[in-house]
């Protein structure tokens, strides 16, 4: 079957999304979505590896609970991207709302520009399954909070807003597992409490090295230039953050 | 001072060992989970920690030549109206660990119980009361978004419904089992719980920890819960269940997360919860993507769209202050059934301090909420489901007529099971092989008897319900719900009265 282009201009997303499921369900697996203008739940629930091209801007919740599709937003998303996302790549060459990734058990989401508050809470990793975000801007407050799993890369790179810190306050907040590497430097005051950063091993380097030469083949970003800068890592300092909390 | 804590010196119970009777056996010793019996090799004797006992009972059951009687500890502190022995052992504990007060169950304490104060109607000479042995006598309950008005059509003398009505639950009783998150029970006590609701052709909930591969068959009658912490929450797992609960509070501890501690979380229930074995499973106080009623409208609709509108989507809060409020906007953010959990609803683990002091009581909160969504045009579109203490047949009765749909019951569910409310949940040894996961006493609960427990409790609730709304000339449920007329209060003041919307016995 050859690509779905849908205009999705003056589409009400319950219609649209109504018009996606039953191509999907009638075999069709690539999609070109234009003149997206807010609207919702974009692939939401999908469990099919579609190929999904979105010129626009989606609304919030883009991908929520997702297993398998190909996401590339040709412009900005808003809240909620990847909401407790399971597998598939969602690829942002724009900025990014609140909350995305929240809970995310699997897959990627790489956005070039900045994102906003709360970003990859709560993100779990099992086994095979590590999600990673990976964000070429700047973040807002509690990035990481309660973080259980996975790799959340943030460059500070790609941003638009020069005046701001690299991040915000609350960063791994509760964190008891997985890692946040971050390209620069970040004051510790801005990290949870008793998070410090922490130098990278070789096999930090290693990691970091496989999933940005992703996203930079993704975005036709220049890996080398992004390498260049000194990186340092946050990570848990339990992964029993309540254990010895209790009168038994 | 002393030389161990200072808690132990003073047990909470006290084990009587009929010494004549006791022929050594060491059933005692097997059956406890908590390590209060030793056998001393050199006595020849069994030895008993006090101190250790939980008061669950499971030794006095099994010891096979019944030697054995626990009692709460006889030796009291002086009397003392204010400083009960509950609060001296409490600082006691806190004294020597430095830790938060952890406990199970429901809030066990002091404070009305409503139930006991409504009383129900009868009819006598006038609308004569119906034997629900000779007569029909309908239970079935609907759970979902019902339609403002109805379009009848007719084409050619037949007639069929216009309205398209939106996913319904069709319960044949008005009962379903409570959340109880795999994880705090074992998966023995969710297979119990699965076919029993299947059996039964009622519902019972996964709560907030996923849902084992091997409980999947029974998806007709599960309700698949989403909380904070999103554990085992994926497309297959959504669609599993014939509705999907968000989980915002719990009647135990309302405003705080939930956390399985990292003993609990073996191999069976990290594959569940996706999640390492050992490590700690928080769930977060609030949803981080919800602050809002325009963000739980969000969510809502975020499953909806998962599950392709095929499913009702409930939202479940613990009673609390502004329930009403709150409800309303539960409804407006397109909520098909909302559950109220009352400040006795039971849990795994809850700090003592949150479970004994947040909250309101779920007969206040239920007519509160009931008469909100009246007020405002809105109750036909969500179901409201109450838990938070139903303990008998009666009290279901009690709040279908205050205005509820249905009823979640948990701890009843949990003692059918054999459960004793000792209160030790959070600790992962309950002798009786329930809120435990250790694979040796788990095994102690046969899914099948537990099941049949199940089956015979409801069916029984069931025969009574049909009892007493014959008693009030109504043969069928849909009639009770809301019908505050056929409830009178006793010993309650004007302001209980006014918000339970009852008058008082003899009016």
């Amino acid at each position: 079957m050859e690509m779905r282009e849908i205009n999705a201009k003056g589409i009400y997303y319950r219609d649209l999304n109504q018009i996606i499921r039953a191509a999907i369900k009638e075999g069709e697996r690539e999609f070109i979505l234009k003149n997206v203008n807010g609207q919702r739940y974009i692939v939401a629930g999908v469990n099919v590896p579609i190929k999904m091209e979105i010129y626009g801007t989606p609304g919030q919740d883009l991908g929520a609970f997702m297993k398998g599709p190909y996401v590339r937003v040709h412009g900005n998303a808003q809240d909620g991207v990847g909401n407790t996302m399971d597998e598939g790549k969602i690829v942002i060459e724009g900025s990014a709302g609140d909350v995305v990734g929240y809970a995310m058990r699997g897959g990627k989401i790489y956005i070039r520009g900045d994102v906003g508050y709360r970003v990859g809470i709560h993100m779990k990793a099992f086994k095979e399954k590590v999600p990673v975000i990976i964000i070429g801007g700047k973040a807002g407050d509690f990035l990481g909070e309660y973080m259980a799993g996975g790799i959340i890369i943030l460059l500070g790179m790609f941003s638009a807003i020069a005046d701001k810190p690299l991040t915000g306050i609350c960063l791994g907040t509760g964190m008891h597992g997985g890692v946040i590497y971050i390209r620069g430097q970040v004051s510790p005051h801005l990290l949870g409490k008793g998070l410090s950063p922490c130098e990278l091993t070789e096999e930090d380097r290693q990691i970091l090295h496989t999933h940005l030469s992703d996203y930079c083949h993704e975005l036709q970003l220049d890996l080398e230039e992004i390498l260049q800068g000194d990186f340092c890592k946050v990570v848990p300092v339990t992964h029993r953050p309540y254990g010895n909390l209790y009168a038994y | 001072m002393a030389f161990k804590k200072l808690a132990e010196y003073y047990p909470d119970f006290i084990v009587e060992r009929d010494e004549k009777e006791c022929n050594l056996c060491g059933r005692c010793i097997r059956e406890c989970s908590y390590e209060v019996y030793e056998y001393d090799e050199k006595k020849k004797r069994i030895i008993t920690h006090h101190e250790r006992c939980v008061g669950c009972h499971r030794c006095e059951v099994f010891c096979p030549q019944r030697a054995i009687v626990i009692r709460r500890n006889p030796s009291q502190f002086r009397e003392n109206e204010l400083w009960t022995p509950w609060y001296i052992k409490n600082i006691y504990k806190q004294a020597d660990t430095g830790g938060v007060l952890l406990t199970g169950m429901g809030n066990p304490q002091r404070y009305p119980i409503y139930w006991d104060k409504m009383l129900l109607d009868a009819s006598q000479v006038t609308n004569p009361s119906i034997d629900p042995l000779r007569e029909p006598m309908e239970l079935r309950t609907f759970i979902g978004r019902k339609p403002d008005a109805l379009e009848i059509e007719e084409k050619d003398g037949h007639f069929s419904l216009k309205t398209k009505i939106s996913p319904q639950l069709q319960l044949e009783y008005p009962i379903m089992f409570a959340a109880m998150s795999y994880g705090a029970i074992n998966l023995n006590a969710h297979i119990a719980l699965a076919r029993a609701a299947t059996e039964l052709g009622i519902y019972y909930n996964t709560g907030e920890g996923g849902l084992h591969r091997s409980l999947y068959q029974y998806g007709k009658n599960t309700i698949v819960q989403v909380a904070s912490g999103r554990f085992g929450v994926h497309t297959d797992y959504l669609n599993a269940g014939a509705a999907i609960e968000i989980k915002i509070g719990q009647g135990a501890k309302p405003g705080i997360g939930g956390h399985l501690p990292g003993e609990k979380v073996n191999a069976e229930i990290s594959i569940t919860r996706m999640i390492p074995e050992g490590s700690d499973a928080l769930s977060p106080a609030p949803h981080h993507d919800i602050y809002s009623i325009e963000d739980l409208r969000q969510l809502i609709f975020a499953l909806k769209e998962a599950t392709n509108y095929e499913k009702p989507v409930g939202v479940k809060i613990a009673a609390v202050h502004n329930s009403a409020a709150i409800a309303s906007g539960m409804v407006r953010a397109g909520a098909d059934f909302i559950v109220l959990d009352g400040f006795r609803g039971g849990t795994g683990a809850a700090p003592t301090m949150i479970r004994d002091n947040v909250g309101i009581p779920i007969e206040l909160a239920l007519a509160a909420v009931d008469q909100r969504l009246r007020d405002e045009g809105i109750r036909n579109q969500a179901s409201i489901i109450v838990s938070g203490g139903i303990r008998c047949s009666a009290d279901v009765v009690k709040a279908i007529a205050l205005g509820a749909d249905a009823v979640y019951i948990g701890t009843a569910a949990l003692i059918a099971m054999g459960c004793t409310m000792c209160q030790r949940c959070y600790r992962g040894k309950c002798a009786w092989g329930i809120a435990t996961n250790d694979p040796k006493l788990a095994k102690r609960l046969d899914p099948d008897v537990a099941a049949q427990r199940l089956i015979n409790l409801i069916k029984g609730w069931g025969h009574e319900i049909k009892e007493m709304l014959g008693g009030m000339g109504i043969n069928a449920l849909e009639s009770l719900r809301g019908n505050r007329e056929k409830l009178r209060g006793v010993g309650l003041n004007e302001v209980e009265l006014e918000i339970l919307g009852i008058k008082p016995a003899g009016r």
